[in-house]
């Protein structure tokens, strides 16, 4: 069920202001995918250009393709709904639905679309997807409780087992532990690599050592100068960049020489 | 090692000051109350014996608080005295008015008071304030009904649809101004309206509650607007990339996010409108009998059942106007409860 991704010569703009230029990649089904780069050089963006998120800010417009699985994205006729559907997404921030309990919010997909089901049906999926992001043991006793409150790991924990629930082909994650302490960044790290079976993941990180140890694909990003529209330096096997990488750059970002 | 030699001294630091006892203010206070009190028994009307008492208090804390403690501790006690003088200020005329009207009302309700209506009653016959109560209650929530989804269907498009688009931009405009019109102009516009329908001399219920959904709409929309936008985007974007709709996401996660403050604003609005007099004067006009039908003949309301009685100025008159303002304020009070109710129950649960 996992779909690869083909990027080719995307420009991506919000309103006049050109944001990223000229990038082609291929991202890889079964793997994961990371991108590094100083702050504001578009990666982000380029994630969410990926499930149509992008276009939510208004004014933002995307310029070339972006194929999954033989399907342009940008096509006049596919529906960004239908699209998000298939390519979930995990913030930066946890951002569990407040009005719900921890059982509607991994539902919540399912739910909000009005998907008629089973209470057996929908236990499952529960158990399931809490047991994917290693969250079941610390909840299944207070499944009824708010999500709020929980602590923001398994806020964050709670958010990708929301994302899996409705069986996405891709899982895009922004910055997903840059707002969590060590335990909880290895939990999510793990719980990475298990997903890698069955999910095509792409990862936006600030940490190199998380790009490294999780990832099969590196990009990196940079900016020629500020003011000017992020492009994508060099993507190869991660452990090609942060070995022997093809760019003199990349080797000066990733030893933390910068520039 | 010349350079740390060099360093200025620094100021002693200590962190332990001499401090007034607890009770200090309480003693100023009395000492003021005294003072007061003493200006009362030489002669002085109440006011000023208050402002007397306000005034020492004001004085003699800060200069206390400077001799012995601090000159920031001076003005910290000035600038606590002043916080709560004006708060007392501004809660006298509440008290005030709300002692007057019980004192006064209270001895004119009895349930016969509650359930006649004013219909052929002479001289000092029992009568009541029955078909304003029900008139009241009619034109409201007439108004409600159509003020409500009007106002919050008006904010959904302004925030969700509209941001930052110039016809937005236009709409909260005159929004802004709208909240400023004269109620009278409300109800004026409202006669007019119906007396081009249905020609001259036309009084009805309903057109009260035209011109009071005119006043009611802006204050929702204001009021629904400010909570939508406490949504935070996140929830809408995690919806999004759950792929949901973008009509499903406001129905389902931004509007039950701030359900309760929209109900409040709603709640409040009404609360806002129903002792309006001059709109229903005009349009809905006046009567001694109930009527039970809003689309069809004059309608009688509580604020102009206690205009009516307090300009028939007899002793009767003026005790029935002291009573229909009672049950009022007892009726925006009651509102103003259950606003707080839902509020607390639609809240978002945190689970700690």
């Amino acid at each position: 069920m996992a779909k690869s991704i083909d990027v080719s010569d995307l420009d991506i703009y919000y309103g006049s202001f050109k944001a990223v230029e000229g990038v082609n990649m291929t991202i890889r089904a079964r793997a994961v995918t990371a991108f590094i780069g100083p702050s504001g050089c578009g990666k982000s963006t380029f994630l969410r250009s990926l499930n149509r998120m992008h276009e939510v800010i208004p004014g933002a417009r995307v310029e070339g393709k972006v194929v999954v699985d033989g399907q342009s994205l940008y096509d006049p006729s596919v529906d960004p709904v239908a699209v998000r559907r298939q390519i979930g997404m995990v913030f930066q921030r946890p951002n569990p639905f407040p009005t719900m309990s921890i059982y509607d919010n991994v539902l919540a997909g399912n739910r909000l679309n009005s998907k008629r089901m089973k209470k057996s049906e929908a236990d499952t999926i529960v158990e399931k997807s809490l047991k994917g992001a290693n969250l079941w043991n610390e909840v299944k006793d207070r499944l009824g409780k708010p999500g709020m409150g929980l602590s923001g790991g398994q806020q964050q924990r709670l958010c990708i087992a929301r994302a899996i629930a409705v069986e996405p082909q891709v899982l895009l994650m922004d910055e997903p532990c840059s707002a969590l302490d060590p335990i909880s960044t290895s939990a999510i790290e793990d719980l990475i690599h298990e997903l890698k079976s069955d999910y095509t993941i792409v990862i936006v990180t600030h940490n190199m050592q998380q790009a490294a140890r999780v990832s099969d694909d590196t990009g990196f990003f940079n900016l020629k100068a500020t003011g000017e529209p992020g492009h994508l330096v060099e993507f190869n096997a991660t452990k090609k960049m942060f070995s022997s990488p093809d760019e003199s750059s990349t080797e000066a970002y990733i030893s933390g020489r910068f520039g | 090692m010349t350079a740390l030699d060099t360093r200025p001294e620094r100021p002693e630091t200590r962190l332990s000051k001499p401090r007034l006892p607890q009770w200090a203010p309480l003693l100023v206070l009395a000492v003021a109350a005294a003072l007061g009190a003493l200006a009362w028994l030489i002669g002085a009307n109440t006011a000023l014996s208050v402002l007397v008492a306000v005034v020492a208090y004001l004085v003699v804390m800060p200069v206390w608080s400077g001799v012995v403690e601090s000159r920031r501790a001076a003005i910290d006690r000035l600038a606590t005295g002043l916080v709560w003088s004006a708060f007392l200020v501004a809660l006298v005329p509440l008290v005030w008015l709300i002692v007057t009207v019980v004192s006064n009302g209270i001895s004119t309700i009895n349930p016969e008071f509650l359930t006649y209506d004013m219909r052929g009653v002479l001289g000092n016959e029992q009568g009541g304030l029955y078909h304003a109560l029900i008139g009241t209650l009619l034109i409201t929530g007439l108004a409600a009904l159509i003020s409500v989804p009007v106002g919050i269907l008006a904010a959904v498009y302004l925030v969700e649809y509209g941001a930052k688009s110039r016809m937005a931009r236009i709409l909260t405009f005159l929004v802004d101004v709208m909240t400023g019109i004269p109620s009278i102009v409300a109800g004026l516009f409202a006669l007019s309206l119906f007396v081009l329908i249905f020609g001259p001399a036309v009084r009805l219920g309903f057109g009260g509650s035209v011109a009071l959904s005119l006043l009611m709409i802006p204050t929702v929309v204001r009021s629904t607007e400010e909570m939508l936008r406490l949504v935070p985007d996140d929830l809408r974007e995690a919806s999004y990339a759950l792929g949901v709709p973008k009509w499903r996401t406001i129905l389902k996660v931004v509007v039950p996010t701030c359900v309760g403050g929209i109900v409040t604003g709603v709640v409040l609005a009404i609360s806002r409108v129903i002792g309006e007099t001059a709109p229903l004067l005009v349009v809905a006009g006046f009567t001694s009998s109930v009527n039970m039908n809003p689309f069809d003949g004059r309608m009688m309301t509580l604020p102009v059942f206690i205009y009516t009685q307090y300009t028939a100025s007899t002793a009767q008159g003026l005790s029935y106007a002291w009573g229909g303002a009672l049950v009022l304020i007892v009726i925006v009070m009651a509102l103003n409860i259950v606003a707080r109710i839902i509020g607390k129950i639609f809240a978002p649960k945190t689970g700690r």
